[in-house]
C-alpha cells in the first residue's frame, strides 16, 4: 500500500501512530513492509491455505464474534444434504464434469432451493453458450446470486450438521499451521502471530481491516481469494463497522467508475447484466434470471432499475410497446472477455479495435501474443496522451527485433489519436471507496488532443449521419438512441449533461423534468430515466454533489460533503451491521449508526444502509420479498436472504467455499489435495500461450523458481503515464529482478549485472538487483525462489525517456472462470546470469528450453490432475 | 531609477549603512530577490482537480496562467489527501506538459513503414468508414437457432479505467447501441 | 536530552529587522516510506531538470546524493538480516521493523531494517557557503534559511567545497536549462515562503515525514517523537542537526535518524568550514571600508 498508494498509506501510518498492528504478508518486502509491525514473506499463489489457516484458528479456538455470525451471516443456515465437500472428492465439490471442466451447483443450493439453483446452473466457464441471463459470477458487483424466495431453514445453535458453520469447520479442519507452513512457508510461531493480532483486535470494542491489491485478483483462484477474507471479516464481526472491511486497493483514477458504467463486455450500467442469447431473451425474461420476487433485499427492484437504463438511452423511442427498446440490445452467448477477443484476432476474427488509455502490448499478460494478435487486425485506433507501445509495435517492438514480424508484412491500419489530459476536461473519476469526485477542467486541450467524451459524441453523430436513411432494423437502435448532449467551447459535450442523464429525471407528472433524488424513485412504466442507478442521487436536487468540496476541516470525520459516495452518499456499506441486533451500537468506541428509538428511525455519522424507520424488531411476514422482505436484523440488504454469506450457495462457479489450489505453474504438488489445480479455470491452449509442467507432470524443474510480477511507486501500470515523463523515469530507470543473495549465489547473478529470466513464452533481461528484502521460503522441505519483476518498461513506445523488457511477456494467459482475469501473479521460470540472446537466437533460445521441459500445447491443460500413479 | 536610490542599493554601501555588516543578508538581496513571488500567486486562476494515477483520489490545485498549467500540487481542503501527492501525482505537471506528449494525430497505413500526419476530422471520418465497414461485414443477426444476437464480433474495445464516468457512459452506450460488445477495460486485467 | 539554548537568531544577524520566527524542516526518518515524492514535488516546483537516467543499485535509489539538480534525496539503506551467501535458510522469515510502536522490534539476527530518509540542505546557522560567497549571491533571508540568488552568482565555485555536507553545486547541465553554470541547492521554496505558504517537498510528504514549521517547535516536536521512540524500545532514534552547540551552530533542516549518521550518507560531526573566519573578518573589515571609497569614487565616475 506504501508502495503503491502512498498518500492512501498516510491512514495507516495514523493507525499505527494511535496504536494499530500493521501486518503485511506479501512474498515481496516492500515500503510496506518497512514500516510494517510484522512482515510474512509467503509463497506467491497460496493465499487461500493462509486465509484458510486464520478461518480453521477462528473456528477452533472460538474465536468469532458469535452474536454477529449468528444475526447477520448465514451461518445457521441448512445446505443440501446433497452437497459433497472438497475433502470427500479429493479437491473437487460435487457436481463437477470432467468434459466441460464445470460444476452443476445444484448440490451446492441451501437446502430446499436445489431445483432453482439447478435452473441457474448452466453456467460455464470459457466459450460454451451461456443460455440464462445474470449467471456468470462477474455479474454479481453489486449482489450476492438470487434466490427463488428468502425462506431457509436456519438452527441458530449452529450444531446442525448440514449448516454452513458445520460445513465451514469441517472444510476448514485441515487447514492447520503445519499445513500452512508446509504449502505458503511460513513458520507456525509466524502464523500464529496473525492469527492472535487479528483475532485480538475484532470484536465488539475492535476491528480489523484488510487491504488487497491485483496481488489478490491475479490468479485463476483469485475470486476465492477475496471469499476467503469474506469468511474471516464475517466471523470476526469486521464488514460494515468503521475500521473493518475488505478494502480493494484500485490502481487507476476511475477503475472502480469503469466497472460501475462497466466498459465490460458482461455488464450494462450498475451490475445489470448484458442479455444472454436464447429462449429467456425478451425483457421479462432477463429480469427474471437477474431477481425472483420472492427473495429479499433491493435487486427485486430491478425492473425499475432496467427500464429506467432503457428510458435513458431511448428516450421516446422506449415504450411499453417495445419493452423498453430491450431488443436493441445486443446478446452475448460467450465468454467475450478481452483474452478471448486477443485469442479471436489471432484468428483473424476480430477487425477493428479501439485502445483508450490502455497498453496492453506492455499491461496485459504474454505481451508478444498481444502483438501478434493486434497485426493480425485490419484496423487499430490508439488514443493516448503519448506514442505508447500498443501504437507503435509495429515498427520497434520486440518481435521485430526478433524477426518474428515484419513492418512490411503487417496490415494493420494505426491511427493514433491524442487524448486530453484530466487538466483538460470535465469529468468525475469514481476513487477506490466509491467517492465520485468531479475534476474541473482547467484550459483547453492542445491541438488535436480531446476528451473521449469528446471522440465518442462525435463518432456517434458522423455513424448516424452516415446510417441517416438507412431502413436496416440493426441501425435502429443507433438512430433512435438519445444522442442529443449540449456542447461547450470546442464542441466539447457538456460532462455535466451526460453526468444528469445517468443520475435520471422524472419524465412525467409533477416532477417531470426534475432529477431523481434515490434510485428507489425510479419506475418500471417508464416515467423515469437513469442511466445508472447505484449512481442516483449524484445530481439530487439539481446539484451536481460530486463537486461538492467542503474542506475537510470543517467536517465530521466521515466528510460526507465532499464528494459523493455511491450508493446514496453511503460512505460505509451495510452500516447496519455496525449495530449490534437491537440497534445499538456494538461499543461506544465503534459507534457508527444506530437505531433511535425515541424519534423511530436510524441515525449515526453516515448515512444508514438500511431502510430507515425500519425497527431493529421487525420481522416480515413469510412469503413478502424484496425490500419489505428484509428482517430489522438483516444488514445485508443486497443479498437475497438479507445475510453475509460464509457459504456461497450459488453464483460461484468454481465452488461454494475456497479451496486451495496450486498456481497453474507450481513448482511443487498441492499438500492438501490430489487435485493440483483449479480444474473450473479458462485456458488458452495454444502455441503463443504454452505452460511448462508442473508436478505430478515431469519436466518442472527446468523452470525451477517462481516468478511474480509487482509495482514501483515511481512508475505507473504499464508506464503510459510515468516512462514518458523525466522526473518519474529518473527515480527508476532501468528494468529489473529483485532475487535473495542465495539465488544470486545458486545462479551467480551480480548484483547490478544482468539476468535473463525465461518462461515457457519468453525469455527477458533485467539488471539484477541482489538484495535481503527477498527471502528463500522452505515449502515442503524444498527451498523455493521467488524472483519479483516490475513490468512497467515496454519496448518500442515513441519518445519514451526509458524503456526495457517488459515482464508481463513472460506471463502466460489463464483465467479465474468467474471474473476472467488472469493467473499472473505466479509462474514458473529459470534465471540465468548475462543479457538474452538478441535477433532470431531469443526465440531458438526459448524453444531449447520448451524442448528440455517437453512442453506441448497439452503441458499443464488437464483439468483432473492425474495421479501419481498414472490413473 | 535616481542615482540616489541606486547608490542606496549598492550592496556594498548597504553592508556599511544596515545591520547586515558581513553582507550575508539584507545588504546583499537582489532586486529579483526581492520581488520573489510564487508563480501559484500570480496565477490567473486555479481550479480543484483530482490525480489521474491511482483510485486514491487525492485532491489536486491546478494553477493556469496564459492558459497553460503552470502548477499542480495538492489541494488541503481534501479529507482524503490533506493537501499531500505521491511522486507520480506531484508528477501531473509533466503529464500535461510533457516533453513527449504527441498532440497530433499519426497515421499508419497498412504495410506502412512510418507514421504519417492527418488532419484530425479525416482521422474522425476514416475511422467511421471502417466502423461501419467492419460492422455490416461481420454482423450477427441471430445465432443458428434463431434467437437475436444483434451484434458484430469484429471489433473490439478496451480501456476505460483512466477514464471519466461520463466517458465510459457514452463509450458504452454508443458501442452497445451499434452492437459492438468487447468491450473491456483494465479492471478486468 | 540536553536543554535546548535558544538558538542564534540568524536573520537578525543579517539586517533583517522584524524578520519571523526561524523556519526549517523536521524530517522523521522513522515515518518516511521512500515514496520520493519530496524529489518529484522539488524538482517540479523549482523547475529543475532530470539529472540522470541511470540505476545505482543503491537499492531503491537511482539519484545518488544531493546535487545542483537535486534539491531532496531519499536514500534506502537495506540492512541485512543474514550475512550473504550464509548458507542454510534462517527458519524465522518474520520481519519486524524496529519503530513500531506496539510489537518490539526484531532482533538484529532475523530481522532486515529498510531505512529511509529524505535528504535536504541543512540551512546552517553558520552557513560557511554563506560566508565564502564573494559575490553576495548566497543570502541569508528573513525566514532564517540560506538560498542562492541567481541573478548574482557568478558561478565561482568558491560555496562547493565550503559545505561540510556536499550539498551545495554548480550546475553543470544540460544545455538550455535554467541556471547552468551557476550554484544551486534548496531554498526551502523560499518563494512559497515570502506567501505563506508550505515548501513542496512538505506539502506533498504523505506521511508527514518531512515537517516544515518554526525551528523552536519543529526541535520541540522533535524531541518528543524521540522520546516516544525510545519509550517504545526504539533506542536508535536519535536528532541529527538539532543541537545549536553543534558544529554548525544547529541545522534549520534537522534530521531524525534510526542509525549513525554515517548509515545514511551524513557526515557523523559536521563542523562549520568558516568556523576561523570571524577574526579574519576584523581584518577584511578595514580593507572593505577602504575598497568602499575607492569603488563610491570609481562608480561616480562612472555615471557621469
Amino acid at each position: 500500500m506504501a508502495e503503491c498508494h502512498p498518500v492512501g498509506f498516510q491512514w495507516v501510518m495514523e493507525a499505527k501512530a494511535r496504536g494499530a498492528t500493521i501486518i503485511h504478508i506479501d512474498p515481496r518486502f516492500t515500503r510496506t513492509s518497512a514500516l510494517a509491525d510484522l512482515y510474512l514473506p509467503v509463497r506467491a499463489g497460496s493465499d487461500i491455505a493462509f486465509l484458510g489457516g486464520i478461518i480453521n484458528h477462528i473456528l477452533t479456538n472460538e474465536k468469532y464474534f458469535r452474536e454477529y455470525v449468528v444475526s447477520y451471516t448465514n451461518a445457521a443456515t441448512i445446505v443440501s444434504e446433497d452437497f459433497q465437500d472438497a475433502d470427500q472428492l479429493g479437491g473437487l465439490f460435487s457436481g463437477f464434469d470432467p468434459k466441460t471442466g464445470t460444476y452443476d451447483t445444484t448440490s451446492w443450493a441451501y437446502e430446499g432451493m436445489e431445483t432453482a439453483a439447478a435452473a441457474g446452473s448452466r453456467v460455464v466457464a470459457g466459450r460454451q453458450p451461456q443460455a440464462n441471463a445474470g449467471e456468470a459470477g462477474d455479474e454479481f458487483g453489486g449482489r450476492g446470486a438470487a434466490l427463488p424466495h428468502s425462506e431457509v431453514r436456519r438452527d441458530e445453535t449452529l450444531q446442525d450438521p448440514f449448516c454452513v458453520f458445520q460445513i465451514l469447520k469441517r472444510h476448514y479442519a485441515r487447514y492447520t499451521p503445519e499445513m500452512v507452513e508446509r504449502i505458503c512457508g511460513v513458520p507456525p510461531e509466524q502464523f500464529a502471530k496473525v492469527c492472535e493480532a487479528v483475532t485480538a483486535n475484532s470484536g465488539r470494542e475492535r476491528t480489523t481491516a484488510w487491504v488487497y491489491s491485483v496481488g489478490w485478483t491475479q490468479h485463476s483462484v483469485g475470486v476465492q481469494y477475496i471469499r476467503g477474507a469474506a469468511i474471516i471479516q464475517l466471523l470476526l464481526g469486521n464488514i460494515g463497522r468503521p475500521g473493518g472491511g475488505i478494502l480493494a486497493l484500485r490502481g487507476h483514477a476511475s477503475i472502480q467508475g469503469s466497472t460501475d458504467i462497466p466498459t465490460l463486455f458482461d455488464l450494462l450500467p450498475a451490475y445489470l447484466p448484458m442479455p444472454r442469447a436464447g429462449s429467456r431473451s425478451n425483457l421479462d425474461g432477463y429480469l427474471a434470471a437477474i431477481k425472483s420476487d420472492g427473495q429479499k433485499g433491493f435487486w427485486t427492484a430491478a425492473d425499475t432499475y432496467m427500464v429506467s437504463l432503457l428510458k435513458a438511452w431511448w428516450g421516446e423511442a422506449a415504450t411499453q410497446d417495445n419493452e423498453f427498446g430491450f431488443d436493441w440490445l445486443p446478446r452475448i452467448d460467450a465468454d467475450h472477455s478481452n483474452y478471448h477477443t486477443i485469442v479471436d484476432m489471432l484468428d483473424d476474427k476480430v477487425e477493428g479495435y479501439f485502445l483508450l488509455g490502455q497498453n496492453p502490448a506492455v499491461g496485459s499478460s504474454n505481451g508478444k501474443m498481444q502483438r501478434l494478435a493486434m497485426s493480425h487486425l485490419k484496423w487499430l485506433v490508439v488514443r493516448d496522451l503519448n506514442l505508447i507501445e500498443s501504437a507503435a509495435f509495429w515498427k520497434d517492438g520486440p518481435e521485430i527485433a526478433t524477426g518474428e514480424m515484419r513492418t512490411e508484412d503487417i496490415g494493420t491500419e494505426v491511427f493514433f489519436l491524442p487524448a486530453a489530459a484530466h487538466t483538460e476536461k470535465d469529468g468525475t473519476f469514481t476513487q477506490t471507496q466509491r467517492l465520485l469526485q468531479w475534476h474541473h477542467k482547467a484550459v483547453d486541450p492542445p491541438r488535436d488532443c480531446r476528451s473521449e467524451l469528446h471522440f465518442f459524441f462525435h463518432l456517434g453523430l458522423l455513424l448516424r449521419d452516415r446510417l441517416e436513411t438507412s431502413g436496416l432494423a440493426r441501425d435502429q437502435a443507433l438512430l433512435r438512441l438519445t444522442w442529443d448532449y449540449p456542447t461547450l467551447e470546442g464542441d466539447e459535450p457538456d460532462a455535466e449533461a451526460v453526468l444528469q442523464e445517468i443520475n435520471g429525471r422524472h419524465l412525467s407528472g409533477d416532477k417531470a423534468g426534475t432529477m431523481l433524488s434515490s434510485f428507489v424513485e425510479m419506475k418500471a412504466d417508464g416515467s423515469t430515466s437513469g442511466g445508472c442507478w447505484v449512481y442516483t442521487g449524484v445530481y439530487s436536487d439539481g446539484i451536481n454533489q460530486s463537486a461538492r468540496r467542503k474542506p475537510g476541516s470543517q467536517q465530521s470525520w466521515v466528510a460526507p460533503e465532499w464528494g459523493w459516495a455511491w450508493p446514496m452518499n453511503r460512505r460505509i456499506l451495510y452500516n447496519r451491521a455496525s449495530a449490534d441486533p437491537d440497534g445499538k451500537p456494538w461499543s461506544e468506541r465503534k459507534a457508527y449508526v444506530w437505531w433511535d428509538e425515541a424519534a423511530g428511525k436510524w441515525t449515526g455519522h453516515d448515512v444508514p444502509d438500511f431502510q430507515v424507520n425500519k425497527a431493529p424488531s421487525f420481522r416480515p411476514e413469510r412469503g413478502i420479498g424484496g425490500p419489505d422482505g428484509l428482517a430489522g436484523d438483516d444488514p445485508f440488504i443486497m443479498q437475497a436472504d438479507g445475510k453475509g454469506w460464509l457459504y456461497a450457495p450459488s453464483g460461484l462457479l468454481d465452488g461454494p467455499l475456497p479451496v486451495h489450489y496450486e498456481p497453474l505453474e507450481s513448482p511443487v504438488r498441492n499438500a492438501m489435495h490430489p487435485q493440483q489445480a483449479n480444474p473450473t479455470r479458462e485456458m488458452f491452449p495454444r502455441r503463443e500461450n504454452l505452460t511448462s509442467p508442473s508436478p505430478p507432470e515431469p519436466g518442472s524443474d527446468v523452470y525451477p523458481y517462481v516468478v511474480t510480477t509487482y509495482r514501483l511507486t515511481e512508475h505507473h501500470t504499464a508506464g503510459g503515464m510515468s516512462r514518458w515523463s523525466p522526473y518519474l523515469a529518473e527515480l527508476q530507470p532501468e528494468f529489473f529482478c529483485e532475487v535473495s543473495p542465495e539465488l544470486a549465489a545458486e545462479r551467480g547473478l551480480e548484483h547490478l549485472g544482468w539476468a535473463t529470466i525465461v518462461t515457457a513464452r519468453t525469455a527477458v533481461e533485467a539488471r539484477v538487483m541482489v538484495t535481503d528484502r527477498v527471502t528463500p521460503l522452505v515449502v515442503g522441505g524444498r527451498t523455493i525462489h521467488q524472483i519479483g519483476l516490475p513490468y512497467h518498461w515496454g519496448v518500442g513506445g515513441g519518445n519514451a525517456i526509458v524503456s526495457g523488457d517488459s515482464a508481463n511477456d513472460v506471463m502466460g494467459v489463464a483465467l479465474d472462470p468467474n471474473v476472467h482475469i488472469q493467473d499472473s501473479k505466479a509462474a514458473a521460470c529459470d534465471i540465468q546470469p548475462g543479457r538474452r540472446p538478441t535477433g532470431p537466437a531469443l526465440p531458438r533460445y526459448v524453444e531449447e528450453y520448451r524442448r528440455r521441459a517437453g512442453i506441448t500445447v497439452e503441458t499443464g491443460t488437464a483439468r483432473m490432475t492425474q495421479h501419481e500413479d498414472g490413473t | 531609477m535616481s542615482i540616489r536610490t541606486r547608490v542606496r542599493q549598492w550592496p556594498v554601501l548597504r553592508q556599511f549603512t544596515t545591520a547586515d555588516h558581513l553582507g550575508r543578508g539584507t545588504a546583499v538581496r537582489s532586486a529579483h530577490t526581492e520581488e520573489l513571488t510564487p508563480r501559484t500567486r500570480t496565477a490567473d486562476r486555479m481550479v480543484q482537480s483530482v490525480c489521474p494515477y491511482c483510485a486514491v483520489g487525492c485532491g489536486q490545485r491546478v494553477y493556469v496562467k496564459g492558459e497553460r498549467v503552470i502548477q499542480i500540487e495538492g489541494d488541503p481542503d481534501s479529507p482524503i489527501s490533506r493537501g499531500r501527492l505521491c511522486p507520480k501525482g506531484s508528477a501531473s505537471e509533466q503529464l500535461v506538459n510533457g516533453p513527449g506528449r504527441v498532440t497530433t494525430v499519426k497515421y499508419r497505413r497498412p504495410f506502412g513503414t512510418d507514421w504519417e500526419d492527418l488532419p484530425l476530422e479525416r482521422a474522425m471520418e476514416m475511422i467511421a468508414d471502417r466502423v461501419l465497414d467492419t460492422r455490416a461485414r461481420t454482423w450477427e443477426d441471430a445465432d443458428d437457432e434463431g434467437n437475436p444476437l444483434h451484434r458484430t464480433l469484429g471489433i473490439a474495445s478496451l480501456g476505460g479505467a483512466t477514464l471519466d464516468n461520463e466517458e465510459n457512459y457514452l463509450i458504452k452506450k454508443l458501442f452497445t447501441a451499434i452492437g459492438v460488445v468487447q468491450v473491456e477495460n483494465q479492471a478486468r486485467i | 536530552m540536553p536543554g535546548w539554548s535558544t538558538a542564534a537568531d540568524p536573520a537578525a544577524d543579517t539586517g533583517w529587522s522584524e524578520a519571523p520566527a526561524r523556519k526549517g524542516f523536521f524530517t522523521d526518518g522513522s515515518v518516511c516510506i521512500g515514496c520520493k515524492a519530496c524529489e518529484v514535488a522539488c524538482k517540479e516546483w523549482n523547475g529543475i531538470p532530470e539529472d540522470g537516467l541511470q540505476m545505482l543499485g543503491m537499492s531503491y535509489d537511482n539519484t545518488g546524493g544531493l546535487g545542483a539538480s537535486t534539491w531532496r534525496h531519499v536514500a534506502f539503506i537495506e540492512q541485512p538480516r543474514r550475512p550473504v551467501g550464509a548458507g542454510s535458510l534462517t527458519p524465522l522469515p518474520m520481519v519486524a521493523a524496529t519503530h513500531g510502536q506496539n510489537m518490539p522490534a526484531s532482533s538484529p539476527e532475523t530481522g532486515i531494517r529498510w531505512l529511509m530518509s529524505s535528504d535536504v540542505c541543512k540551512h546552517c546557522t553558520h552557513a560557511a557557503c554563506l560566508d565564502v560567497c564573494p559575490t553576495g549571491a548566497l543570502m541569508r533571508t528573513e525566514f532564517g534559511t540560506v538560498v542562492v540568488q541567481d541573478d548574482v552568482c557568478n558561478g565561482c565555485g568558491y560555496c562547493i567545497p565550503a559545505c561540510p555536507f556536499g550539498v551545495i553545486d554548480r550546475r553543470e547541465g544540460p544545455a538550455g536549462a535554467r541556471n547552468v553554470g551557476i550554484a544551486q541547492k534548496c531554498t526551502l521554496c523560499y518563494d512559497r515562503l515570502r506567501d505563506g505558504m508550505t515548501p513542496a517537498c512538505a506539502q506533498a510528504c504523505p506521511t508527514q515525514s518531512i515537517q516544515y514549521g518554526d525551528l523552536d517547535e519543529l526541535r520541540a516536536r522533535a524531541n518528543h517523537r524521540v522520546e516516544e521512540l525510545h519509550a517504545a524500545g526504539v533506542t536508535d532514534a536519535r536528532l541529527y542537526g538539532a543541537d545549536p552547540a553543534d558544529g554548525i551552530g544547529g541545522a534549520g533542516a534537522f534530521f531524525l535518524l534510526l542509525d549513525e549518521p554515517e548509515v545514511y550518507g551524513l557526515p557523523p560531526d559536521p563542523v562549520v568550514t568558516t568556523r576561523d573566519l570571524p577574526a579574519m573578518w576584523r581584518t577584511a573589515a578595514v580593507a572593505g571600508a577602504t575598497l568602499l571609497a575607492g569603488a563610491a569614487a570609481a562608480f561616480v565616475r562612472a555615471r557621469s
